[in-house]
């Protein structure tokens, strides 16, 4: 192979370096994937994730099953392709940064001190004019103006001539990389909590059962907490006269080595529990085997009671023969738990009655043999928490609040620059003056307008 | 008198001041223009004097479970129509184009009509998992965002209809003219469409974070690709371009302002297609 061959290869592969380096850098690849990520995302929210084969078969026929399965279309946003989407992003933000921020980062920490008749002539805001004053006076004039009006100046004599340079805001400029920044701390965040947290649930039966162990959602094997939590009590409370839930409460307590560390500390939704970096949420609930209603069972001749318990549909014997079950109850708004009994007299004579915990006398008023009160009904639950322990969550938040403080800066400040040149003609001194913002050119103008106008009059007077 | 009436008088008051909008268009009168910017104001004051009411209203209904009226499906599009009219009253008040109300208060007339006559305004009290106060931050930033991207859209469609009629005028050469001298300048609202997105891309990315943070409080998972979730991330991304399209060669003018047509129309979907069509966490019709 010849030298001018090989250079050649050399140049070329160079080429295809560059090349590819630019297509990362570049700015049609961020709007291709941010579509491309907004159109597939769509997917998962039309095919529901996660379901088992069996739910899956009963929408979509064996063979687009297979193929939707074989698209990792059932739990899309954790496939191989649209990782491989997200990463592509990422690598996109890093790259596009790499090329960008340096000159940047050059511009805000050496900017230009001694311009040039060159730069002023790039300046879409650019003014020339002479007063009739001495050079120091109009400089000394020219520094209060500027720091009373803008900024303190940095000032450089070059020769006769001195420049004048101030700025405004230069941190502006670092708005946009704080925000591709934040993105990826906010990724960061999120494979922080996957590799070192979980999610996971358990159920506790209330008045005094405990757990050590979660199950994960992902999983079979339970995972040992390292201490253990113990469910006081449940309940379930309605906003009055309603069918509408009003508040969920488990009260739990937890032992750390023998000990009671946290004690009796209600959790309700939105108000969890924290303990070692594992957070209980309240989430659901269900009833721990059958309720048992408590009655008082009075006869009305003799006017003796017996306290009765008993499990629904449970026929339970009365004094003096007969017996009653109760065959249908439930909550009413008014009068709390109603249950409908059916009693069987020692006659053998089939009678119905009602009774309500809200309203102990309802069942004098049917003229049976005995009268049946409603004392109460005891139904025991086990509580459903929601476990997680998400050791990335607090870089997310980072990440989110570096985001939008990012992208506030980007879009609602800007650098703003002004470059003064004295230069003596005659006994008289000649200004130049060039003003440039890194974004928002109309507000800059106008306002550079103003500042022309008002430094005129101001030096001249 | 009630919040119902007030936000009765408000749907005729957009109603009027969407039709002197209209006006405003075909007869090129600035005092129409005037007038119904006025009357679109007057509507707001009224609109936010109903909200007012109808928060005391809870009060006299619930006791102690009053709330801010922000927690069901009315509530939340009574809520959408006032912020509109707020970004819009505030772009109205930098750029005093008055040709773009015909654009945008008809999203806030329909918005109304619809709730005034077809949503249930029942006062209920907060089930348990919306009894949070990040249920008040969400939804603000979240409408304020959603409103900002009326505006956008509403200014986009202006965007295409002159630069579509500009461009079958130039191949006769001569400038657009009749009803659409009164429309701003393309390049007005290829700006007014830029600020506009640019007000409600950091509200909503806060509309998502507040959302994700009380998911986070609530239920111990900032994020769990549930539909609305999912949607309102559609939604950055669409915003996200559009804003990335700004500084590109080739994506700036009509595809900018198509973008930001389907970036309202994915929020729109975001904000009701979801809980209509799809299912999620998010039932609780806002």
């Amino acid at each position: 192979m010849s030298v001018s061959g090989e250079a050649n290869l050399t140049a070329q592969k160079r080429d295809f370096t560059t090349a590819l380096w630019d297509f990362f850098c570049s700015l049609k690849l961020t709007i291709a994937l941010l579509i491309v990520l907004a159109v597939t995302s769509i997917i998962g929210t039309v095919i529901q994730q996660n379901q088992s084969q069996e739910q899956y078969l009963q929408t979509y026929s064996e063979t687009t099953y297979r193929v939707l399965d074989a698209m990792q279309f059932f739990d899309m946003y954790h496939s191989w392709w649209f990782m491989a989407l997200l990463g592509l992003f990422s690598l996109n933000l890093i790259t596009c940064s790499i090329k960008r921020f340096p000159r940047v980062w050059k511009a805000v920490r050496e900017p230009v001190l001694v311009p040039s008749d060159t730069l002023y002539r790039t300046f879409a805001n650019f003014e020339e004019h002479v007063v009739a004053l001495p050079q120091e006076q109009v400089r000394d004039r020219l520094a209060e103006f500027l720091r009373r009006n803008f900024a303190a100046p940095t000032v450089t004599p070059e020769g006769d001539r001195i420049h004048f340079f101030a700025q405004k805001a230069p941190y502006a400029r670092f708005g946009v990389y704080v925000t591709h920044l934040s993105i990826l701390i906010i990724f960061l965040g999120a494979i922080v909590g996957i590799l070192g947290g979980y999610k996971g649930w358990v159920n506790i039966l209330e008045g005094g059962g405990t757990i050590d162990k979660v199950m994960p959602r992902s999983g079979r094997e339970p995972i040992p907490l390292g201490f253990t939590v113990r469910c006081e009590s449940f309940s379930l409370s309605y906003y009055e006269g309603t069918n509408r839930p009003r508040e969920y409460r488990s009260v739990l307590t937890v032992i750390d080595n023998g000990q009671e560390v946290v004690k009796n500390r209600p959790v309700i939704v939105n108000d969890p529990l924290t303990y070692k970096g594992i957070t209980f949420y309240q989430s659901s609930y269900q009833p721990a085997g059958e309720g048992v209603f408590q009655f008082m069972v009075k006869d009305r001749q003799t006017g003796e009671t017996l306290p009765v318990s008993a499990r629904f549909e449970q026929r339970m014997a009365l004094p003096g023969g007969g017996s009653f079950r109760v065959f249908n109850a439930r909550e009413d708004p008014q009068f709390g738990i109603l249950a409908q009994l059916e009693i069987t007299t020692a006659a053998g004579e089939r009678k119905f009655a009602q009774v309500a915990k809200g309203a102990p006398e309802l069942d004098a008023l049917r003229g049976g043999e005995q009268i049946f009160t409603l004392l109460d009904f005891k139904q025991r639950y086990f509580t459903g928490l929601q476990v997680a322990k998400d050791p990335g969550v607090w870089i997310v938040w980072v990440g989110c609040t570096l985001l939008v403080v990012g992208s506030m800066v980007a879009f609602f400040l800007s650098h703003r620059r002004i470059w003064v040149t004295l230069q003596p003609v005659g006994g008289k001194t000649g200004i130049k003056i060039g003003g440039s913002a890194h974004r928002n050119q109309p507000a800059f103008e106008i306002f550079f307008d103003e500042f022309k106008k008002n430094l005129k009059s101001e030096i001249s007077s | 008198m009630t919040s119902d009436q007030f936000f009765n008088i408000t749907t005729i008051a957009y109603f009027g001041a969407m039709i002197l909008f209209i006006s405003h268009i075909a007869t090129r009168s600035k005092q129409v223009g005037l007038v119904a910017t006025l009357v679109a104001f007057v509507g707001f004051v009224l609109h936010t004097v109903a909200l007012a009411l109808r928060w005391i209203e809870s009060y006299q209904v619930l006791g102690e479970h009053g709330r801010a009226p922000l927690t069901n499906l009315y509530e939340s599009v009574v809520f959408f129509a006032w912020t509109i009219l707020l970004i819009y009253l505030l772009i109205d008040l930098k750029y005093k184009q008055r040709a773009v109300g015909a654009f945008v208060i008809p999203f806030a007339f329909i918005s109304m009509i619809w709730a005034q006559w077809r949503l249930d305004s029942g006062i209920d009290p907060l089930v348990p998992a919306l009894q949070s106060n990040w249920l008040t931050y969400h939804v603000i930033t979240c409408f304020l965002g959603y409103a900002a991207f009326a505006v956008a859209c509403g200014v986009s469609i202006m965007y295409l209809i002159k630069v579509g009629k500009e461009d079958k005028n130039n191949a006769s050469d001569s400038p657009a003219g009749g009803m659409l001298a009164v429309l701003p300048s393309a390049r007005v609202l290829d700006d007014i469409n830029y600020k506009a997105i640019m007000i409600g891309f950091p509200l909503l990315s806060l509309g998502i974070i507040t959302g994700a943070a009380w998911a986070n409080y609530a239920w111990g998972t900032y994020w769990s690709w549930d539909p609305k979730e999912t949607w309102s991330l559609i939604v950055w991304f669409i915003y996200a371009a559009f804003l990335h399209a700004r500084f590109t060669r080739g994506w700036v003018g009509k595809k900018a302002a198509w973008l930001s047509i389907i970036g309202f129309a994915a929020t729109v979907f975001c904000y009701l297609g979801v809980n209509l069509v799809l299912s999620g966490l998010h039932s609780y019709g806002g």
